[in-house]
């Protein structure tokens, strides 16, 4: 078991090893063989764990990491249920997402196509170090991995300039969560000495910790999630990490890496249940990303960024979970999400496959004919991601807005009007995409034709998941003995307060979000099912360009900080720490220009300089030392 | 005889060696001054030496080969004074060929 | 005043008038001549410390060996006249003060030191038997090692005093002689 275990993580970075090293030698198939089937390896270790069911002893504790004084950091794994659930996703969703790439990056040249692979095993192996680690410096370690790998990943072609600076920018936002990450370990351990989950989650511990300190810690490590997570105001990275290969962003920027935040919120859920500041502002934050990013996502044109300011508003929606208090529902939407939105993203790889690269959707439409397969996975895609029962998307959304319309009905009213947005824009882009005529060249409309197996196989099997993934937490609302997701992470998720609300309520509920998406749809549908390019209105070019923050952070943070390094090389470099470095060489240049005339060659004077300085020697030594 | 008399007289053979070498140009000469210099040094280590081998036989001491080490260093000088002296004169018949003069000051053509 | 008192303060005397005579003489070969001298005198100290053996390497290898290759160099170069370029006579002043100062500070250093006596006339270690034994025993090493020092220095020697040129030639000569040779054949 212990071996098994430790096994997860290690194929993964065996497959890193074998396609880093070897990637000049190994052809392509060896390379996607090895990155899928190590990861494949996984899912079945995980899946066997997760039959055996048996969360005994979750710790398993492999060797002492770090160990100074008195604090002892073992690496060690802790796999219970909640980590069963994410390796499931992780390695499952993994998988079928490498399978696909073997078939969509097949054009890149054999080097580099084991580079792709390598990078995303160290991916999923960093990703599951992540989820397994069993205190938070590995979860840190893992952490620090994904944020690598996403931007090796980011920047795959680095030749371009634009997807460099998208990868940069994915990295130092992520830092600058990081940071707070690491200030919360450090206050931790400050505190209590020690950073195992099971010991800094007991009752006692929490119980030395005063408000201070847990709003502080709690808040930190919000900042962290909101790095990784892409929540305001740190969310602009995920947008632009869309310069990666389509199966990355489906992967790292969609269905697992960024959901990382949310992972480490419901694990610290013992600290964040004594924390009501902290969850306030968790939910005002998750909200407020959701309206926004779902307002951009209305007025984009790139297939991708559609789907990126979409995951960043379902991120939001998830800490809207969170903050309410609602663990499993924003753990629940982590898995509905992961299967909905990978499928969508593979979805548009196909897509952007059919037509030879082009993702601005005002040049395709049309495409039903062509791409049938893909086109029924995104419609299942898009009707589960709008929240249309009983797809997958319905029950965790429902879940989440149950539970806000419990916390505070103006949060609920947001999250409502986000999910009538969601299913107007998702729906604009299937109509834009999909219905009408062909917009594009010639030669795209020859070169038009549904991708091959590998890559309509995991749409299938995931649209298969997007349908049925919501049963296993469908409310006691509708089935008798239902929330069974809730009852598994109970041992791991336990909040001290229920949500009861009244049955006819809740129908109430469940009616309205339905029928608003539905009557977005409607609209969404009379409004796009012929496109034509169409003059933007002032708040539509706003949308388009989003709302202007990535311009608003250029001039608030960029630039300064930019003049403050300009005004510190020219002044402080170049006049200061220069002119010294240069000064003393200078200084010993022009010393040794001058000393070079002792230099003269003329023996005699030699012999007279040593034996004026032994003079010298002797009297110090004989008659000024004594 | 006292151990002082000997410091006095080798160092000022050795001082005279010195002056030597700084007042002449001639190369020779200096070199000449050299060996005088070294001389000087021999005579100071055999008179310690005997000196010490005198504090041991004092001290009733059985073995008595104390001091020989300061003759035997001695020998040693000489043997390197005898093959720096075959090197130098070389160098300075060389620069007497080069130069047909034998100053003191053209050695500063080695620097090139 | 015992005999070697006497003896060694007419030794001390000699050796260092003819010590400044080394440096004081125009002519180089006086010069050699009195340093020949002043080694006797040094010879003549070791007798008196019973370092027999020193004394006659001493007066073999300096007085003999060395001083006679001084001679043979010198009288190769023809020095004999007065053609010694004579140094600044401020410089001359420096040297000389230079040297004086440093044996007024070494004299005056050691004014107070150890007054304990050498031993003179008497013991056995200056004695070729001893030294012999000490020497290839203890020292054999070393020994061995002076050996190969003398043969890089001789090597050494004969490096630099070659002419490159005259060698050249000889060898150009001996091929022709050779073809000379071979043509005759």
């Amino acid at each position: 078991m212990k071996n098994l275990i430790a096994l997860i993580p290690l194929l993964p970075f065996i497959g890193f090893l074998i396609n880093g090293l070897g990637r000049k030698v190994l052809p392509k198939g060896v390379a996607g063989l090895i990155g899928s089937g190590t990861v494949l390896a996984s899912f079945i270790i995980s899946l066997t764990i997760f039959l055996q069911g048996n969360y005994a002893a979750p710790v398993v504790h492999l060797f002492d990491f770090i160990s100074v004084g008195s604090l002892k950091i073992p690496f060690a794994f802790q796999v219970d249920q909640l980590t069963t659930l994410f390796l499931l996703i992780i390695t499952g969703v993994g998988f079928l997402i490498h399978v696909y790439s073997t078939a969509y990056m097949h054009e890149e040249a054999g080097q580099h196509f084991a580079r792709y692979f390598a990078y995303l095993n160290l991916f999923v192996f960093s990703m599951l170090l992540l989820v397994m680690g069993a205190n938070f410096v590995i979860m840190f370690i893992g952490w620090e991995g994904v944020g690598l790998c996403s931007y090796l990943l980011i920047g795959y072609w680095f030749k371009n300039v634009n997807y460099t600076a998208a990868a940069k920018k994915a990295f130092v936002m992520n830092r600058i969560g990081d940071l707070g990450f690491l200030l919360a370990v450090f206050w931790i351990i400050a505190k209590l000495g020690t950073v195992s989950y099971n010991e800094v989650f007991t009752a006692a511990n929490l119980a030395k910790l005063s408000a201070t300190d847990i709003t502080g810690i709690t808040l930190l490590l919000f900042v962290g999630a909101t790095g990784k997570s892409a929540q305001i105001p740190l969310y602009t990275w995920l947008p632009d990490a869309m310069a990666g290969p389509t199966p990355v962003s489906a992967l790292i920027h969609a269905a697992t890496m960024v959901t990382a935040g949310i992972y480490m919120i419901a694990r610290s859920n013992a600290l964040y249940q004594l924390a009501g500041t902290t969850n306030a502002i968790i939910a005002i934050i998750g909200a407020a990303t959701a309206l926004l990013a779902a307002t951009i996502a209305l007025r984009q044109n790139d297939i991708k960024k559609v789907l990126a300011y979409s995951t960043v508003s379902q991120l939001g929606y998830m800490f809207l979970a969170l903050g309410t208090g609602a663990y499993t529902a924003a753990v629940f939407h982590v898995m509905t999400h992961a299967f909905f939105k990978a499928l969508l993203f593979l979805g548009s790889g196909s897509v952007i496959h059919a037509v030879s690269g082009e993702q601005d959707i005002r040049n395709m439409g049309g495409l039903k004919k062509a791409l049938p397969i893909t086109y029924l996975t995104f419609l299942i895609g898009c009707i589960a991601i709008a929240g249309i029962p009983p797809f997958s998307g319905f029950f965790s959304k429902d879940a989440i807005l149950l539970n806000a319309f419990a916390y505070d009905k103006f949060l609920w009213a947001v999250g409502l009007l986000t999910a009538a947005l969601t299913a107007f824009y998702m729906f604009r882009l299937l109509f834009i995409t999909f219905n009408g005529s062909f917009r594009g060249t010639e030669a795209q409309r020859h070169h038009l034709h549904e991708s091959p197996i590998a890559m309509t196989l995991p749409l299938i099997i995931l649209a298969v998941l997007s349908i049925a993934g919501g049963f296993v937490g469908i409310p006691a609302l509708f089935t008798e003995g239902g929330e069974k997701l809730a009852e598994f992470l109970k041992p791991v998720i336990n909040p001290e307060h229920t949500v009861h609300v009244e049955h006819s309520t809740e129908w109430v509920l469940v009616g309205l979000t339905t029928g608003i998406a539905v009557a977005a749809i409607i609209v969404a549908f009379l409004r796009y099912r012929n496109y034509k390019a169409e003059q933007p209105s002032a708040v539509g070019r706003l949308l388009e360009n989003k709302w202007y923050v990535d311009e608003l952070y250029n001039g608030v943070v960029v630039k300064p900080i930019n003049a403050l390094g300009s005004f510190a090389n020219s002044f402080i470099e170049k006049s200061g720490i220069d002119a010294l470095v240069n000064g003393v060489g200078k200084l010993v240049n022009y010393s040794g220009r001058q000393l070079r005339w002792l230099q003269s060659g003329q023996v005699g004077s030699y012999v007279l300089l040593m034996v004026v300085s032994m003079v010298m020697f002797f009297v110090l030594q004989f008659f000024l030392r004594r | 005889m006292p151990i002082n008399y000997y410091i006095f007289l080798s160092l000022a053979l050795f001082i005279i060696g010195i002056i030597g070498v700084l007042t002449r140009r001639n190369v020779i000469i200096v070199f000449m001054c050299i060996e005088l210099m070294l001389n000087a040094v021999n005579l100071l280590l055999v008179a310690f030496s005997k000196m010490h081998h005198l504090a041991a036989a004092g001290a009733g001491n059985a073995v008595n080969n104390v001091g020989s080490e300061g003759q035997l260093f001695v020998f040693f000088i000489m043997v390197v004074a005898a093959a720096e002296v075959s090197v130098g004169l070389a160098i300075i018949v060389m620069l007497y060929r080069n130069t047909r003069s034998v100053d003191i000051n053209f050695l500063n053509r080695l620097k090139h | 005043m015992s005999i070697s008192e006497i003896l060694f303060y007419a030794l001390s005397a000699v050796s260092l008038v003819s010590a400044l005579m080394v440096i004081t003489s125009k002519n180089p070969v006086y010069s050699v001549l009195w340093l020949i001298i002043t080694f006797f005198t040094i010879s003549g100290h070791y007798l008196l410390l019973n370092a027999q053996f020193l004394a006659i390497v001493n007066i073999i290898v300096y007085a003999g060996a060395i001083m006679v290759l001084f001679l043979y160099v010198l009288m190769l170069m023809d020095l004999r006249k007065e053609s010694e370029p004579q140094k600044n006579k401020w410089l001359k002043l420096a040297g000389a003060v230079a040297g004086g100062s440093l044996l007024l500070v070494l004299v005056a250093a050691l004014r107070n030191a150890d007054t304990r006596m050498a031993e003179i006339n008497t013991g056995n270690i200056g004695l070729i038997e001893n030294l012999g034994r000490v020497l290839f025993t203890e020292y054999v090493v070393p020994f061995e090692i002076a050996s190969i020092l003398f043969l890089s220095a001789m090597v050494g020697a004969v490096v630099i005093g070659k002419r490159e040129k005259t060698i050249r030639t000889t060898t150009n000569t001996l091929q022709q002689e050779k073809t000379a040779e071979a043509v005759t054949a």
